[in-house]
């Protein structure tokens, strides 16, 4: 394995953002028409990530016009120029294929993450409580 | 025809600058030496026997021992000969690397595929099987009939049937090599080559 690494290290990209499946991302893609390159934006919900290293892909789905469209992308590729997340979602699945089966509403929307609750929140609502016993 | 010994290590993929991604077999190729030179008018025949693969002194038997000794050498695993190999300026003990091959090279490349037991006939001769349907119970796999009745009354010889498949040597012509790293002896080729990982193989150049 480890003389496999020394031919695919140099090809492992060093800067994507970290991302997990359930996430909205926008992808910028190149894409070369004749001989003018330009960059198109794909964005959609992370369907599920699969493989490893260098031969890792993620797959996006998204609704357009009405019609469902799923791509697949190897992380490594040079054809992906910039990976950025959206939105954190918040999933109970490794692979949303039921995304497939929903229409409308339902098939585009993901229950965000919750953000962590930071220590000086916590404390915050503690005084709160705090105060309302005083004044009973 | 000029090649080399290697030992597969395993597939991967390739990126391209232009952003194609391609399925390549990654191999270790070499260095190898000259072990011996065959000549026609001493041995009937043109040919090169190339070594692979360094083992230690301690392994390998008295006279082997004795002729890489001779040749001044390290003691090596695999021996193999290779025919109409271009001679010139090469004598016996020379070292052959990855580096007579270069990137968009087409490539020769022999192997013992995977051994795959008793196999049957759909699986070892590519048959088609019976009907699924049509009240057939046990005709799925089978191979139907295997001769005819009063001529010949018997099967003829190199009927297909079921047997030993796999673990036989196989060849694969017209392979692309993608990239050659001098400095890892590395060799890599698009597509798939025969045998398993760590599988010892032979690479000519077409």
């Amino acid at each position: 394995m480890d003389k496999i690494k020394l031919v695919t290290a140099a090809q492992e990209k060093t800067d994507i953002p970290k991302f997990h499946v359930g996430d909205t991302i926008s992808v910028s893609v190149k894409v070369i028409e004749g001989d003018k390159e330009r960059i198109q934006q794909y964005k959609g919900i992370v369907m599920g990530i699969k493989g490893s290293g260098v031969s890792k892909t993620f797959r996006v789905r998204k609704i357009s016009n009405g019609i469902g469209v799923e791509r697949i992308f190897p992380i490594n590729s040079p054809k992906i120029a910039k990976i950025e997340v959206l939105k954190e979602g918040s999933v109970r699945r490794a692979k949303l294929y039921y995304l497939r089966n929903l229409t409308g509403k339902a098939a585009t929307k993901i229950k965000e993450k919750k953000k962590k609750k930071l220590i000086e929140d916590v404390l915050s609502t503690d005084t709160v409580t705090q105060n309302n016993e005083e004044s009973r | 025809m000029l090649g080399i010994l290697g030992k597969k290590i395993g597939m991967t993929t390739y990126f391209e600058e232009n952003g194609n991604a391609i399925p390549c077999t990654v191999i270790e190729a070499g260095p190898c030496n000259i072990t011996q030179i065959k000549t026609k008018s001493k041995d009937g025949y043109d040919s090169v026997q190339l070594g692979f693969d360094m083992i230690h002194e301690r392994k390998i038997n008295n006279p082997e021992r004795g002729r890489f000794k001779k040749l001044n050498i390290a003691p090596l695993k695999y021996l193999k000969e290779m025919r109409n190999f271009p001679v010139e300026n090469l004598k016996e003990g020379d070292k052959i690397s990855v580096d007579i091959f270069q990137a968009g090279d087409k490539v020769k490349v022999t192997g013992m595929s995977k051994g795959k037991g008793f196999q049957g006939v759909i699986k070892r001769h590519n048959f088609a099987g019976g009907v699924r349907t049509h009240g057939q119970s046990d005709r799925e796999r089978a191979p139907g009939s295997i001769g005819a009745s009063s001529y010949p009354s018997r099967v003829w010889k190199g009927q297909k049937m079921a047997g030993r498949t796999g673990g036989e040597k196989v060849t694969v012509r017209n392979l692309k090599i993608i990239k050659v790293i001098p400095d890892t002896n590395l060799i890599l080729i698009k597509g798939a080559i025969p045998g398993a990982k760590t599988g010892i193989i032979e690479i000519y150049k077409n």
